[in-house]
This record gives C-alpha cells, structure tokens and sequence, in this order.
C-alpha cells in the first residue's frame, strides 16, 4: 500500500526532549502524551473497578453488609462516570494520539500545545469528581445519568463539584476532538488521499465530529443542573414551569452519540487487527467507512429509545423504535465484513487477533440484546433492568474495553520496542474471557427474571444468579493485574520488536522503526 | 455462541434446583398484553439465536479451517456487491417483519380509553400512594419487610424486600387504568406480570392500563433511581374477582370514612406526654428515620439533623417546625406530612422530635395545634 523514501535512521541522534518530570509536563510530543493518556486511562480502570468490586461485593448476597444504600449509589455513579470518562474515553483519544500521526505519515499532532492542555486538565477534574466522595454527604449518588430532580433539589452538596468536573472533562474531549480533526484533514502525508486512510483514522475522524457534536450539549445539561439546584431557575421543575423529561431528552441527545464514540473507534481497531491475522484484506473497505458513517448520522435520530418509558406519545415511541432498529443494519455490515475478511484466510491466534475475535462474538451479543431492546413494547419490560445492565457490558467491557486491549497488544512493540510476553498475555486473555461472561451473561437473566438495576438489595430469588456474577467480577478484576503487569514487563524489556513484528500487517506505522523514535515522519513519506 | 453452553451449565444446574417462581426468562404475566410482550421477546430471541448460530458458525468454521498452520495461502478476494447488497437487505427485511407485530403490540399498550377502574399512582420517597377514583379510597404502601432482615439479624422470608403494608387492590376482568405521577423525583411503576413499566413524573401525569386474567398476587419494584431507598420501594397488587373486589372496595371504603370521622371527634382530646411520646416514636421511626436516621443525627449534607438543630430546641421556632413537618419545604427532599398521617401522628411527632435524643424542650403538640396551623 505504501513505501517511505525518507530514512529515519539519522533521527535518534537530534530528538532533544527534557528529562524527568518536566518533560512531562510541558511535551508537546503526540507520544509522549499518547503514553500519559493511556497510563491515566489505565489507572482510571482501575479506580473504577474498585468501585465494581464494592458494587460486586456488596450484591453477593442478598441485605446489607458491606454499605449503606446511599454509598452504594455514589459508587454506582462514579464508577460510571470514571469509567465512561476516565478509562474509555482516554484510552482512545491516546490511542489516536499514538497513532494518527504515524498512520498518515504526519510529523505530530496540529495543535500540540493544545494537546498538552487538553490532557493536563483531566487530572484535575478526576481530582475533583474523586474528592466530592470524601466530602460530608459524600459524591454523587444520582446514577451518571443524573437525572432531575435527584440531581437538583434532592441532590447532595457536592453536585457543584460533579458539575465542574464533568464541564472540564467536556473541555478536554473538545480539544482532544478538534485537534484529530484538524490534524486527519491537514496533515496527510501526500498521496494518503481520504479513502486510503487506515479505518482507524476514519472512524476516529468519524467519532471527533461526534464529540464536537454533543459534548457542548452535555455541558448545557450540567449547566442547567448547576443553575436549577443553586441559582433558582426551573428548567426541570414543573413547579416552575420545566419539564424532568426535558432533562432527559438533552441528556441521551448526548448520551446516544456518546455511546458510539466510545465504540467507532473499536471498530477502526477491530478492522485493523483482523486483516492483519487473516493475512487478507478488508473485505470491503468502503462499505465499513460508510457503515461509520450511517451509524454516527443514526446515533442522532434514536436518543429517546432510552425514554421509552418516560411517556411518550406513541407516535414518538414508533420513530425512535424503527430507527433503533435501523442501526443493526449498518452494524451487521461491519461484523459480516468482519467474518468475510477471515474467510479463507491464512489465520494466526497471537494475542490482539484473540481479543479482537472475542470482541466480534460478544460484541455481537451485545447488538443482539441491543435489537432486543429496541423494540418498544418488549423494553417495557426490560427498561432499567439487568437486562440493560448486561447489554451495556458486553458492548463498553467485551466490545471497547476489549478492542483497546486488543490495540495495545497490537501496537505495544511499535511503542515500546519489545515483544511483551506472549504467556502471561494469553492467560490475561483466557483469564478475562471466562470471567468476563461469568460476570455480564447471568446478569441477562437476572433482567428477564425481574431484577431492577442500581439497587443495593435485592429478593431472595436473585442470590444465585448475583452470587455466579460477583465471582465473575472478582475474577476479572483480579485478570487485569496479569494486564498491568504484562504493559510493565514489556516497557521494561523483553524480546526486541522488529519494525513490523506482525507478518500480515500494513500501513505507515510498521515502517518506522520499533520502538517508535521520538520524532516520525519530519519529512512527508509518499504514500503511492 | 459455542461457548454458551460452557458458562450456561451452572446456571441451568441451579435452575433446576430452585422453585418455579425462580425463573430465568422474562414472566409471560396474567395479562393479554404480558403474553403478547413475551411473545415478541421470544421471537426476537429466537432470531437473534438464529442469526448467531450462522454468523459465529461461520467464523468458527474459518477459525479452524482457515488457520495459517494448516498450511494455506490466504485468498485475494475483497469486495463483492451482490454480497454486500444481500447483507444490507436480510437483516433490513427481518427487522421490519419484527416491527410489524411490536407496533401493532405498542398501539394496544398506549390505549388507555374506556376504562372500568382509574387509580392514581403517586411515588414519593420511597413509597407509593393510591387513590381510587369515583370512590374515597386512597392509602400509602410501604416496604412491610422488617429493618432486621435487612440487616442480617433475623433470617429473610418468602417475600423479602417484594412485601407492603397496603397492597393495591384490583379487579380481575376489567380495564384498570392508571394515572402515574410523583410528588418528589421519578420514580417508575412495574409489574412485570402486567408488563406495565410507566414513570412517575413530578409535575406531570402518565397514563397505562392493564387487564389482569387472573385473581392472584402480583410484585413489582421501582425501576427508576429514586435516592437512597430506591431498592426499597416495591408494589404487591392483589387481584380479586369482580364481586370480591366490589366487597373489599365497599368495606374499605366504609372504614375510611370511618376513620376521618374519628379523626375529627378525636381533636379535641388531650394526650399525656407518655402517649405523645410513644406514638411519636413510633412514628418517627417508620416515617421520618430513613432520612433523619434513628439517632436524629441525620446524614451529613444531605439531610439535616434534628437533634439539637434551633427548629426543634427553640420555643420561638415551634410553629415553624409544625408547617416544616405538615407543609414539607418546597425546593427540598422535605416532605409535605399533612396528608400521609393524621393530626394526632402529627402532633406526637412533633413531639417525639422536640423531646428526643436530649432535645427536652418539655414541650407538648397537640392534635389542636396541627388543626390550627393547617387552618391558618
């Protein structure tokens, strides 16, 4: 697909950057902060999953053991909210950091000292969400939803803070989002024309217009919370002539394209991986880029199938279910793309094809539960349920979280210049496979038999099924220390990295050399 | 797909085990509409079955057949238009043949005319409230499941935390239709036998039906986050024939008047502070504890304590705890009481609050005052 010209080896000798930690601080290298985005991403999945691990340990059985009801609504809420913003967000937009550049043979980021900022303040408002729980009243307890009026007048004293952090979150993803797309429409290297463009950098591009789309819309909805509960306005009191449900529409008309940025880029990842195994290309390139496409302008028209039960007139009820629907058209295209890709392949099982393999199964289930969930008169039934709990597990943990395990097992020879140990990385695999299903598939049953999600206690016909999943929890928690030590064990050392360690792969990331050097591509490679 | 089965064992093993009621698919309910959503779900469970065995089939047939150490050459081969059109129109087609019953399905449930019965539903934190339309009826219901089992002293029973101290009662046969609106944050009305889910809205009024086949008992469960007790707050509806129903709402119906009148002639009496006191704590403790806890203590930013707080030590303040506790505080989780208990529960709460966890004002309400300050 491409060639360089350029010869890289003289660019280790002039890649001046500080040293300790101020070469942190004040980088303006894509890879540098592509690393601290990813890291932070990592240590928020760990945050978050100590708050799964009370939820897990606190529904093991059936009473009150471990938290009062109140506890467990922040940790409900704020393991959402760091994971949703903290893990999975970060996680891709350092990956695009990483990779964008070196994909389209472009020399950094557009705008690399806003990048800098836009990473450096997200500390700063995980700091904040973070310590609102130690405050008196504690931190959020409203679902990450946060639905008025338990947000406003019967929320606790620390929403202001919730309010501001999520405002900087916002920020950060804004700048995150112009900066890819500034840097995907200007700086391609020449020939990379816009449909030579590896499918990562489409659906990244795709997934930042998302974001400049909807993130201003979630900060009107925070602002209008702020102002409800401490400067007097009514915007969802009916009291004062708002309307509770109007919060929601605002919410989910974020909350719907939210939910595809975080799985766009998943499927750039899962399209990049496949290939590469299959040693085949794509089945059908330009049908998954305009796949992309239909299913971000889709992600618009389908926010209020999370409101079905809000009462709507039917006939709202009816638009909002056909073009659900709809969306498993362009989704199924992707998967079979998929599938067609490895038929007749040559296939290999190294460790980002397993993750990405097991992303397209229970991917899958996920959009299987998710058509299920569509349909008006049945979601009645399912609405706020397990049910809608294990729906959107097996699409943000088996689906994102997956795919971005599977990239950094894809890329972490580029980035680190070693191969990381392929023992530990298939036990990390095998580990977080078998728990992860232990964990989110009983929760479908504990749906259907009735259970309403976000509860701290539950019936006594619940306990089986709560018990096979808190074990299931505990189990893939503790998998993911086997990741945590795998990344570190391969930044340290191990088996050198070839400049394109994987037989089947392409694209102009495999033709720097590994590790990465610090500057790539200062002069354009030609892409024929 | 394949695999299903591997984590499926242990739960079908344990379904085996367990009783009836216990069951791991969506209930079919006692109702038209119940059937027909069950009927949707298992179709489109069945296809989405379909679909997997085919797709994952696929994949797994490749996964073993296409693999590298079998010594292949990969294919060429990419883009093909006729394929891609047929996977775009099948998946296209079965949706639409899905949607066609579950419009037909959702314009039934949204058909609340010609109703034989009307019930309000009202949720509050964290109980419900019905009122019988055309008939002066109307109680609260709130979790029956005592505070021990809850906390691990005493073992769980049948129905733990699915229980209520006044079950809604309904009429088998006929089209009940209700009107579901909240006094506080939203919460949602479910009974899954009635697959009938309908938030309450504060402000706002929502309408569902249902008519129920079968006389029988019937639990549900808030099903939106509504705070603190949100896992706390279930519905039981206890079905009856038409002609039992017409006996419980007549009885019913008659005691409540009953009771009012009782109420009035009662005004007038004085109660000793032994009496305040005991009712009050009674009271207290089933009412107003959740929030302000047992202790008084309250909870730290959220809800205030009462213990030592001015509005329940200081003379000068007496009237204002009296329309706190009878008129709620508007922009706040503080409820309006003058409608959930009677004058004298009124009275000996506030009581109970002025001279409890050493707040010993030694001051005494009487069911007098409450009639006073809610007449002012």
């Amino acid at each position: 697909m491409s060639t360089v010209v350029d010869d890289h080896n003289h660019e280790a000798h002039h890649d001046h950057k500080p040293s300790g930690i101020t070469r942190w601080l004040f980088t303006t290298n894509h890879k540098d902060i592509g690393s601290m985005y990813l890291w932070f991403s990592l240590i928020m999945f760990f945050v978050g999953g100590a708050m799964a691990m009370v939820i897990r340990a606190e529904l093991f059985q059936p009473g009150l053991q471990l938290v009062e009801p109140q506890f467990f609504n922040q940790m409900t809420t704020v393991h959402g909210l760091v994971m949703i913003f903290g893990a999975v967000m970060p996680a891709f937009t350092g990956l695009a950091n990483w990779m964008v550049p070196m994909m389209i043979g472009a020399p950094d980021m557009a705008l690399p000292r806003m990048n800098n900022w836009s990473f450096w303040i997200l500390p700063f408002a995980f700091v904040i969400l973070l310590s609102s729980l130690f405050m008196e009243g504690g931190g959020p307890d409203f679902g990450w939803t946060f639905y008025a009026p338990l947000s406003t007048t019967y929320s606790n004293d620390s929403t202001a803070l919730f309010v501001f952090a999520v405002h900087i979150m916002g920020i950060s993803s804004i700048m995150g989002a112009i900066n890819v797309i500034v840097t995907i429409i200007n700086m391609r290297a020449p020939g990379m024309t816009y449909m030579k463009m590896p499918l990562f950098v489409w659906t990244w591009l795709i997934t930042a217009f998302l974001l400049i789309a909807v993130m201003p819309v979630l900060a009107g909805a925070v602002t209008m919370v702020l102002t409800d509960k401490y400067f007097g306005t009514s915007f969802f009191d009916a009291a004062g002539g708002g309307d509770p449900v109007m919060f929601q529409h605002i919410f989910w008309f974020f909350g719907h394209p939210e939910v595809y940025i975080m799985i766009l880029p998943s499927f750039g990842i899962i399209s990049a991986i496949i290939p590469t195994f299959s040693r085949k290309k794509l089945f059908g390139y330009s049908s998954m880029v305009y796949a992309t496409g239909s299913i971000a302008i889709l992600s618009f028209l389908v926010w209020a199938h999370h409101m079905f039960t809000t009462g709507m007139p039917v006939f709202a009820e009816l638009f909002f279910m056909y073009f659900t629907m709809l969306i498993a058209v362009p989704t199924g295209v992707k998967v079979f793309n998929w599938v067609a890709t490895m038929w007749r392949g040559a296939i290999t099982f190294e460790v980002p094809m397993l993750f990405a393999l097991a992303f397209v199964i229970l991917f899958t289930i996920g959009g299987f539960s998710g058509v299920m969930l569509a349909m008006t008169p049945v979601d009645f039934q399912y609405h706020d349920t397990y049910f809608v709990v294990a729906h959107f597990h097996y699409v943000l943990v088996t689906g994102a979280i997956f795919s971005i395990m599977a990239a950094s097992y894809y890329w972490l020879p580029k980035w680190t210049g070693h191969m990381y140990d392929t023992t530990l990385a298939r036990l990390h695999f095998w580990t977080s496979l078998i728990s992860v299903n232990l964990l989110f598939f009983p929760m479908h049953f504990a749906g259907l038999a009735g259970m309403p999600r976000r509860i701290p206690d539950y019936a006594v016909q619940f306990a089986d099924i709560n018990q096979i999943t808190s074990i299931g929890g505990f189990a893939f928690g503790l998998s993911q220390l086997l990741f945590l030590w795998v990344v570190i064990k391969c930044a340290r050392g191990g088996e050198k990295a070839a400049a394109k360690p994987w037989e089947g792969a392409e694209g102009l990331e495999w033709t720097v050399p590994s590790p990465a050097p610090y500057h790539t591509f200062e002069t354009p490679p030609k892409v024929e | 797909m394949k695999m299903k089965p591997l984590w499926a064992l242990p739960l079908l093993y344990s379904a085996s085990a367990l009783s009836q009621e216990r069951s791991l698919n969506l209930t079919q309910g006692v109702t038209e509409i119940s059937r027909d959503v069950y009927d949707l779900h298992m179709t489109i469970f069945y296809i989405c079955c379909v679909i997997g065995v085919v797709v994952f089939g696929l994949m797994f047939y490749s996964m073993i057949r296409h693999r590298k150490s079998s010594g292949r050459e990969p294919a060429k081969f990419h883009e093909n238009v006729k394929v891609e059109i047929l996977w775009t129109l099948i998946p296209f087609l079965i949706l639409v043949g899905m949607a066609i019953p579950a419009t037909i399905t959702l314009i039934d449930m949204e058909d609340t005319s010609d109703a034989d019965v009307t019930i309000q539903v009202t949720g509050s934190q964290w109980k419900w409230h019905y009122k019988y339309f055309d008939r002066e009826v109307s109680f609260f219901s709130r979790l029956a499941t005592q505070q021990e089992q809850i906390s691990n002293k005493f073992d769980k029973s049948e129905n733990y935390l699915r229980e209520v101290d006044n079950p809604l009662v309904l009429p088998t046969g006929q089209k009940v239709r209700f009107l579901v609106t909240s006094d506080d944050v939203i919460h949602s009305w479910w009974v899954p036998a009635f697959a009938v889910k309908k938030d309450a809205n504060p402000g706002f009024i929502n309408e569902a039906w249902t008519r129920i086949d079968e006389p029988g008992i019937y639990r549900g469960q808030c099903a939106e986050l509504c705070g603190k007790d949100h896992g706390f707050m279930p519905i039981v509806v206890i079905a009856k024939t038409p002609e039992d129903y017409a006996k419980w709402i007549d009885e019913t119906e008659a005691e409540q008047i009953a009771e009012r009148e009782r109420q009035q002639e009662l005004l007038d009496m004085e109660m000793s502070m032994d009496e305040l006191m005991a009712m009050g704590e009674k009271i207290y403790n089933s009412t107003c504890a959740a929030c302000h806890q047992p202790n008084g203590q309250g909870i730290p930013g959220t809800f205030p304590a009462l213990a030592g707080s001015a509005v329940a030590t200081e003379s000068d303040k007496l009237d204002q705890h009296i329309d706190v506790v009878v008129n709620g505080v508007q922009g706040t989780a503080m409820q309006a009481f003058a409608q959930q208990l009677t004058m004298q529960e009124l009275a000996a709460v506030v009581t109970y609050e002025r001279n409890a966890w050493g707040n010993d004002t030694g001051e005494m309400v009487q069911a007098a005052d409450i009639n006073a300050a809610m007449n002012e």
